[in-house]
């Protein structure tokens, strides 16, 4: 053997990229005394220094995107005019308006940069971001710049914008949020100015002899009290009428019966009793109340949970025709047509290889990252993503056929607005306001039926006791104690879409797990080598050759072994699906599968597991045995969850590590694998057709079915900017070990609910002690209903954080 | 005492005066982003780094 020459790697120094902040490999790229990780990222650097934008990197450090993974992508079908007009907001022929969405802005410097477009790009007129939803305005003039010029612009300095028709309809949301901004608005005003006015009466002011002061007073409070009643608790009166039409009585119901009770017995008090009314309580209560309904309607603006395919497909795709290509819209793809898909794109539709290497990574389907190889005729499904040089594709199915896609036009992606509607039903709050309303309706015709012979004395108690019993500290207990668990989960990177799936979550009695990505680690896998222990050559050997490889599995060997690097190897041999054959130094290195290294096996291929075999000049010295890391906290979140809830586990792989998971999930629950995305979704049906609540947490594509028919479906993600199918909520990878916590601690907030409900009835029962004797004076109402409001609210938020503190959340 | 109805009506204005001024800011979307703005004003203001921007691109040139 020969003396090896190794190139001591210098473990003491590391040299960070002046762009994008990572460890540089070991080949320095340098630029006027700058380093940079690889070229992409020095390009973007020459980019921004000649139009002397350097002060992006002063603003923060090391602000930039790494361009190590970039891929170029050819925009010319941008130019298409379809495609154009649903891509942009607005344009009159001489200037355009649009918005894209650019997961990638991370920091201020992104700000800023994305703000100084126009230096980059004369046509650009003006660019302006909003940071907490990712997106960026941009307006430019069509004579000077084109869409295609502005998105390989953002496509040159690492912001890629993310370019899908599906979420260009979120403009409806945004203007109910301004609404609610201008009711409390208007409410807190008039709240305000009502109370200012109540305060001779409040202090029991002796003001006899100037009688047309207080007329005057109580005049201004009816001026003010209108914006209150007709346009700031619009909303409870329009909810309860929908409620009502469908014969269902929701919390709004009651309220809106307090809320006319309050309204018309001051108006008749005022107009025809020269008394003070409850103005004010009726004001003090809308404010409230939407302050509560603001602080329940919390978002994640950058997240969505709406995703379907379309979201992750491309936009358009490259066709062969004739001799041509050409690039068409997605939706245009017809069967039959001859696709050109390049490195790292999407295939959109099921088609047949027709030509070329075909390397096919479906981890955006399955979460599996191992990519599958395919020879001509062999059948590819849409989803997977091309790694390696272009092939030719022929398409058999169109996109919405395919075999992943076909699953949106499941019944389950179809019930969306009932399914919100049925949300509303199950609420706590909902169901107490069933019997609730029927309650105080007959206690308060029994008041009026005491006092029947006084026909005023039966008006006030009648209209007295809807107001006292006016359901406030119910009302707004839950949206507090929900919107603040909420908060508490998105401290701890579990969002959820909103309030209402916290409660369906504390209901949940059946836990379904997916495998692949979701209760093992993506990008991390635990290898061991079985055979003849490696010596130190041996070992630079293998890390070396690993090195040059691209695939999964040679990172995972890379990561594996520790040892020096050869840097020149003499041949380097890589063969898709097979292994890579290289020589250094004269010795002969196979790395593969089993068949790659020894033409006649002597054990029969175990393809339950992933084995990578080595061979060093012709003789077999083992292999590399390659399995999934499972997450870490998943054998306490699954013994702590087994004492409650039924498990199950759905896996689209095969049984290769059934006795592994046995382990982890006991004898006595359900273990599936070889599932297909139809076969989750129909599990879980099957599970709630037997009366189960059913969660179910997956990742990827293939469990959208599934997560979309469970009654909360949770999709884990390491990136929450980058991948998650339709769901009620999404979780960090990192805070999986927290998932047990997650869901004790929202069986807690229920628990919160229901005893700060209670506390409201405690004042309920003293409102409706005034109330029978009729002698609510608007004094007491004033104090009664602001008192049961805020401690209502203090109850419970005081209450979340300690339980949360508890739990160790906050 | 109808000097209290003048005052009222001063502080009514007054008051009005501010929710219009609250309404009007909702409108004009300083709502819609409650962050950006707070990072966007610690920028440079836009004349000093064009004058930079002239000084750089002369010291760009003689280098050439």
């Amino acid at each position: 053997m020969k003396q090896l020459e190794t190139l001591e790697r210098k473990t003491d120094t590391k040299y960070f990229c002046f762009h994008c902040g990572d460890e540089c490999p070991d080949e320095i790229i340098h630029l006027e005394e700058k380093i940079f990780c690889c070229n992409g990222c020095k390009t973007v650097y020459e980019i921004l220094n000649n139009s002397n934008l350097c002060n992006y990197y002063s603003i923060d450090q090391n602000p930039g995107i790494t361009q190590k993974h970039h891929i170029k992508r050819n925009y010319a079908f941008l130019n298409d005019e379809d495609l154009k007009l649903k891509l942009i907001d607005f344009t009159d022929g001489k200037r355009t308006r649009l918005t894209f969405d650019i997961p990638q802005m991370h920091c201020s410097s992104c700000i800023w940069i994305l703000e100084n477009l126009y230096k980059l790009n004369a046509g650009i007129i003006s660019s302006k971001v909003n940071f907490l939803q990712k997106k960026v305005f941009i307006s430019f003039q069509d004579e000077k710049t084109s869409l295609k010029e502005i998105v390989e612009l953002l496509d040159s300095i690492g912001y890629e914008p993310q370019l899908n028709l599906e979420e260009r309809k979120e403009k409806k949301n945004k203007s109910i949020y301004k609404n609610l901004y201008y009711k409390i608005g208007i409410a807190g005003f008039c709240f305000g100015n009502i109370m200012l006015l109540s305060f001779p009466e409040y202090l029991s002011i002796d003001v006899s002899g100037h009688d047309e002061l207080k007329r005057i007073f109580a005049y201004l409070n009816i001026l003010l009290s209108l914006p209150v009643f007709f346009y700031s608790s619009s909303y409870y009166f329009i909810s309860a009428w929908k409620g009502l039409k469908k014969k269902f009585v929701n919390i709004n119901v009651p309220l809106a019966l307090g809320i006319a009770a309050l309204f018309l017995r001051s108006i008749i008090e005022i107009v025809f009793m020269h008394g003070a009314g409850y103005l004010d309580s009726l004001s003090g209560l809308v404010f409230f109340l939407l302050i509560g309904k603001l602080f329940q309607n919390k978002t994640y603006e950058t997240l969505n949970f709406e995703r379907n395919y379309k979201s992750y497909f491309p936009i358009a795709v490259t066709i062969q025709k004739g001799k041509n290509e050409t690039t068409i819209p997605v939706e245009k793809l017809n069967i039959g047509d001859r696709l050109i898909i390049r490195n790292n794109e999407l295939i959109p539709a099921d088609s047949i290889l027709i030509k070329g290497n075909a390397n096919i990574d479906y981890g955006f389907v399955t979460g599996e990252s191992m990519p599958i190889s395919r020879v001509n005729g062999e059948m590819i499904y849409a989803g997977g993503k091309q790694i390696g040089s272009a092939i030719e594709v022929e398409t058999i199915k169109v996109v919405s056929q395919s075999y992943l896609t076909q699953l949106w036009n499941n019944k389950a992606f179809r019930k969306d607005l009932e399914h919100e509607q049925e949300s509303r039903i199950t609420s706590f709050a909902n169901t107490v306001s069933k019997y609730f309303t029927i309650t105080i309706i007959a206690l308060a015709v029994i008041a009026a039926l005491i006092w029947q012979n006084n026909s005023t004395l039966a008006f006030n108690a009648f209209t007295a006791v809807l107001i006292v019993a006016c359901p406030c500290a119910l009302a707004l207990s839950t949206p507090f104690a929900l919107g603040n668990t909420l908060r508490i989960f998105g401290k701890n990177k579990f969002y959820l879409k909103n309030t209402f799936i916290i409660e369906k979550l504390a209901a949940v009695n059946t836990i379904v797990f997916d495998k692949t990505g979701t209760i093992t680690e993506n990008n991390s896998s635990s290898v061991e080598f079985i055979g003849e222990k490696l010596n130190d050559d041996e070992k630079t050997f293998v890390k070396s050759v690993v090195r040059n490889s691209a695939h999964p599995l040679s990172t995972a060997i890379f990561n594996f072994t520790d040892s020096k690097i050869i840097k020149n190897i003499d041949l380097y041999d890589e063969q898709t699906g097979k292994g890579i054959y290289a020589v250094i130094h004269g010795n002969e290195i196979k790395l593969g599968s089993n068949i790659f290294i020894n033409e006649k096996p002597e054990q029969a291929d175990d393809e339950l597991s992933t084995k990578v075999f080595l061979s060093i000049n012709g003789k077999t010295k083992g292999y590399f045995n390659i399995t999934n890391k499972y997450r870490g906290g998943l054998n306490e979140t699954i013994s702590e969850l087994e004492h409650n809830y039924e498990l199950a586990l759905l896996s689209g792989d095969n049984e290769g590590e059934k006795e592994k998971l046995r382990n982890y999930f006991g004898a006595d629950n359900e273990l599936h694998f070889r599932q297909s995305p139809q076969n989750k979704l129909d599990f879980i049906l099957r599970l709630q057709e037997s009366g189960k609540k059913v969660l179910m947490i997956g990742d990827g594509l293939n469990d959208a079915g599934a997560l979309k028919q469970s009654d909360v479906g949770i999709s884990v993600s390491d990136n929450t900017n980058n991948f998650s199918p339709a769901c009620d909520g999404i979780i960090d990878s990192k805070s999986f070990y927290l998932f047990k916590d997650f869901i004790k601690f929202s069986k807690s907030s229920m628990k919160i609910i229901f005893s700060s409900f209670i506390l409201s009835l405690v004042y309920n029962l003293i409102g409706l002690g005034f109330a029978f004797q009729g002698t609510l004076s608007p004094l007491i109402a004033a104090i009664l209903m602001p008192l049961s409001s805020i401690s209502a609210v203090v109850f419970t938020t005081v209450l979340t954080n300690v339980f949360a503190k508890r739990r160790g959340l906050i | 005492m109808s000097v209290i109805v003048v005052l009222i009506g001063a502080s009514l204005l007054v008051a009005t005066g501010f929710l219009i001024a609250y309404l009007w800011a909702v409108k004009s979307g300083q709502y819609d982003d409650k962050y950006t703005p707070s990072v966007r004003i610690l920028f440079e203001e836009e004349k000093k780094s064009e004058d930079r921007n002239k000084k750089s691109v002369v010291k760009n040139n003689s280098e050439f």
